[in-house]
């Protein structure tokens, strides 16, 4: 055997190293990819038990569970965790796996990076937790009871906790800005030879959208997060009235970062969906560019609304005039992306497998949350539903069948390209129904909650608010349970199963179907040819 | 933390009441199950909100069933089990073309049709009436209870929440004093903070305003039906938020009359008690200094002074209750700083003499101490 045939081989046979190796030193976007996969489902866990006890202790009327610091606390990391423990390592692990696939790179443009930014998660998250659980060592102070809105002053009240939570989403947000700065120079500098613009798959599309909303917003979170721990403990009032500082400033940071997060959480998500509708309707996507352009206008149109989240902190009638009516407009890009979706489906020979399901049933449900959501613009009309369980039922209508059923949706669509094997139809199909059916079940009747008068971020409740209630949290719990069986899918996929073809989906088109299922650990080393429409 | 002690048969009691209660007897005074929209409005106000919300919830509606019925029609004829051929070339039909032309027009009619509809609706509630004389109530959040102080009238009102004994079915949406308020009246609300923040929501007035420290925000209402509505602190506002009920008791203008003139003798007669120069006996002194404990106190500090640490420390055998008495009136007068301890110096002297006395002897705090009026307000 000669040097020469080794040096060539070389390419073919270089497989990841073994052990823990792999995966600490790995450079390889596919194995980052599962990493931040792996990670958001751990991070799913702990946010739905932190919603467990949050649903047991609103079962009835009265105090049984929890105290309401306790309470507090469960709901602050309940959002937390989710949002950027679950959801955004979630997309940002399918983006690993996917841009690369899509675009015919063989990597991402800065794999070391990619390398730190998903290392940052797992210390960030140990931070995140340590916030939530030092008060209960002894000196640990008070916990943390602000909500993840951290308003002060309360979040000026709360002891040491809030500053492990402080520091845990600035390491949060480093992380989320690297991944971004990857996925920004990946897109511009990586495709195929030959791959315009114009031609990217919509969920690259949809990421290139969210990177740039997440350079543009999350330091602006770290700069409010940062005033606050200065006037907790260096003597300045940048949110101190009683030092001439405003309360109120730190909710128009806050929310200046805070609603384009909202589109951060749903747009790769809703990516996705113009990835699956095409292959199970067997006809093109309807709308491709103009897709690309309600993106794109969702993602300025959200960064120009903040306040409609603080209609009640008394701003003027032309401040809030302006802001109802730029929030009322978003219903424009978001309407036509529904439009796209559902003329994708229309005169298609649709089946049902179940990343078609999620993708139907995203469809019908988060138009459901987005007309409430045009509900809450109306000024007027939010003087009523403003920090009620309204509130609480509208937005997990946008972010559970928006962001969540998009990754779900996503994760098995592709999961036979990651894996090799096919996943047990049967089983997601049942995890499916019981999912969607016990999501509306809890989340439906806190619209009546909300309307009838009870405030969210309560413990305990006048009686008149118990049926309701008591729905709720029978649905949460069947709702939770079923996430046991959606990890016993993945386990079982990873594990073996019918062997999936390199193109796994009858109709599926895209380059990620052009390499092997399980595809190799390198891949388009080679760039792929592209044919020119 | 898990686990509490409290009031769980009763919480039992009050279910099985509440599940017998869907059997249709109906209790004399009963609240209202099952509501699955506002309560009905009794301003002028509230009744536009309400309408705009109906209005607003409508159409929302109505393209809610559009949506559905497409997919659903597409989904049960255009599937592949019933041998449909999908029509490759849809999309680059005129309609396939253009869709990305009039679908944004048709959105942006039904979205001015809303904005315009809600924009005649806003200007009303929002802009205080100034052509005539209005009622000025300034609404004063603290943790964890509301003070309402008449400007016109020189009357304060403090508004607690009371007890599951005390409020019954209202539990949660009951209080001590309630906020009495003319009906046919302008009245306008002045909101604002003293700690952190918390917002002000009565339903049936559809009023909802943040309460923010150095900030006063303001709304109104033209309340037309006498009544007893309720409304809860809307903003998270710390450990009991859930514990800041409002109760709003709307009467004719004469018996509002009435109950000024009531309030402003009490606090008249208050006044001069405290200002008597005598000195107080500690039996005295201890029952007024319980009473008020329980009720300013005893949320945080608990009943038996032992507090809620870390974030509420202990008052039974405390440092402060047990140590130099100037120090334990300087921090119930000025509060802590950076805590949730606020200063209670709108107390009088005799009550603070009170409570002091009444901190220092209860719970085997047995320093014999017997505080007067007078070294409070040396302490001021």
């Amino acid at each position: 055997m000669t040097t020469a045939t080794v040096a060539h081989d070389d390419h073919a046979h270089h497989g990841p190293p073994s052990g823990i190796k792999r995966w600490l030193f790995s450079t390889n976007h596919k194995d980052i990819g599962t990493m931040y996969l792996v990670f958001a489902l751990i991070m799913l866990f702990l946010g739905g038990a932190s919603a467990m006890v949050i649903r047991a202790e609103l079962f009835m009327p009265g105090l049984q569970l929890v105290q309401p610091d306790l309470y507090n606390n469960l709901l602050t990391n309940h959002a937390l965790i989710m949002i950027f423990g679950a959801v955004m390592p979630a997309a940002a692990g399918l983006a690993n796996w996917m841009i690369p696939l899509m675009i015919g790179a063989p990597d991402m443009a800065l794999p070391r990076m990619n390398n730190l930014s998903f290392w940052i998660l797992p210390a960030a998250a140990l931070m995140l937790i340590l916030s939530f659980i030092v008060p209960f060592f002894p000196g640990g102070g008070s916990q943390i009871n602000t909500g993840w809105t951290l308003y002060p002053p309360l979040s000026l009240q709360v002891g040491m906790s809030m500053d492990f939570l402080i520091f845990a989403l600035h390491l949060l947000g480093i992380s989320s800005v690297l991944a971004s700065i990857n996925i920004i120079v990946t897109i511009f500098n990586m495709r195929a030879p030959g791959l315009r613009m114009m031609q990217l798959p919509i969920f690259v599309w949809a990421w290139l959208v969210t990177a740039f909303l997440l350079v543009l917003v999350v330091p602006v979170l770290a700069a409010g997060i940062t005033m606050l721990l200065f006037d907790r403990h260096f003597g300045t009032s940048f949110f101190i009235a009683a030092g001439g500082g405003d309360p109120v400033l730190f909710q128009h940071i806050f929310w200046f970062f805070g609603h384009p997060e909202v589109y951060i959480l749903i747009l790769p998500s809703l990516g996705v969906l113009a990835s699956i509708l095409p292959t199970f309707s067997r006809k093109p996507l309807f709308g491709h560019h103009s897709l690309i352009g309600a993106m794109i206008a969702i993602a300025a149109l959200g960064m120009i609304v903040w306040a409609h989240h603080q209609y009640t902190v008394g701003m003027s009638l032309a401040a809030v005039q302006y802001f109802m009516l730029m929030t009322i407009l978003i219903s424009i890009p978001v309407g036509l992306i529904i439009f796209n979706y559902m003329m994708t489906m229309w005169r298609g020979a649709m089946t049902f497998e179940t990343p078609m399901l999620f993708t139907v049933a995203i469809i019908l449900m988060f138009s459901f949350g987005g007309l409430t959501g045009v509900m809450l613009a109306v000024v007027p009309a939010d003087m009523q539903y403003h920090d009620s369980m309204f509130v609480v039922a509208h937005f997990h209508y946008v972010l559970l069948p928006g962001a969540v059923w998009g990754l779900f949706a996503g994760v098995f669509y592709w999961l036979p390209k990651w894996t090799g094997h096919m996943y047990d139809e049967r089983l997601a199909k049942t995890f499916f129904w019981v999912h969607v059916v016990s999501f509306n079940i809890t989340f439906f009747p806190q619209h009546f909650l909300g309307l009838a008068g009870m405030p969210r971020r309560i413990a305990d409740y006048n009686i008149m608010f118990t049926e309701f209630n008591m729905i709720s949290s029978v649905g949460a719990f069947f709702f939770g349970l079923s996430h046991l069986l959606f990890l016993y899918i993945i386990i079982k996929t990873v594990r073996g199963g019918e062997k999936a073809k390199a193109r796994a989906w009858e109709h599926a088109e895209g380059l990620e179907w052009e390499v092997d299922s399980p595809p190799a650990h390198h891949t388009w080393t080679t760039p792929p040819k592209i044919k020119t429409a | 933390m898990l686990a509490t002690k409290r009031s769980l048969p009763k919480y039992l009691l009050a279910l099985g009441a509440a599940i017998a209660g869907l059997g249709g007897t109906a209790a004399a005074e009963e609240v209202q199950r099952w509501g699955v929209n506002f309560p009905p409005p009794v301003s002028t106000t509230a009744q536009e909100i309400y309408d705009i919300h109906m209005f607003t919830m409508g159409i929302a509606t109505v393209l809610l069933v559009i949506i559905f019925a497409v997919v659903i029609y597409s989904l049960i004829v255009h599937r592949k089990s019933r041998g449909f051929k999908p029509d490759q070339q849809f999309h680059e039909t005129w309609f396939g073309r253009w869709s990305w032309v009039f679908v944004p027009i048709m959105v942006l009619g039904v979205d001015l049709t809303i904005a315009g509809a809600a924009q005649r609706t806003l200007e009303r509630v929002w802009v205080v009436p100034q052509d005539q004389p209005l009622v000025d109530v300034k609404v004063i959040g603290h943790q964890w209870y509301w003070e309402f102080v008449y400007l016109d009238h020189d009357v304060t009102i403090e508004s607690r929440y009371t007890s599951p004994e005390e409020a019954g079915i209202h539990y949660l949406r009951d209080v001590d004093n309630r906020l009495v308020l003319p009906t046919n009246q302008r009245v306008r609300f002045l909101h604002t903070s003293s700690d952190v923040i918390h917002a002000f929501w009565v339903p049936e007035l559809a009023v909802k305003k943040d309460a923010i420290p150095g900030y006063i925000t303001e709304t109104w209402v033209n309340i037309q039906q006498e009544g007893v509505f309720r409304g809860q602190c809307a903003e998270l506002c710390g450990t009991w938020h859930a514990r800041m009920p409002i109760v709003v008791e709307a009467v004719s203008q004469e018996e509002f009359d009435g109950w000024i003139e009531e309030q402003q003798e009490i606090r008249m007669a208050a006044l001069a008690e405290a200002a008597e120069e005598r000195e107080w006996d500690k039996d005295d002194l201890m029952a007024r200094g319980q009473s008020l404990y329980n009720s300013r106190c005893a949320a945080c500090h608990q009943e038996d002074g032992s507090g809620m640490p870390p974030a509420f420390p202990a008052i039974k055998g405390s440092p402060v209750a047990t140590g130099p008495i100037s120090e334990h009136i300087g921090i119930i007068l000025n509060g802590v700083p950076g805590t949730a301890m606020a200063a209670w110096n709108s107390l009088n002297d005799l009550e603070i003499a009170a409570l002091v006395t009444y901190q220092r002897n209860a719970w085997g705090n047995d320093t014999g101490d017997v505080v007067q009026p007078a070294e409070v307000k040396a302490e001021r």
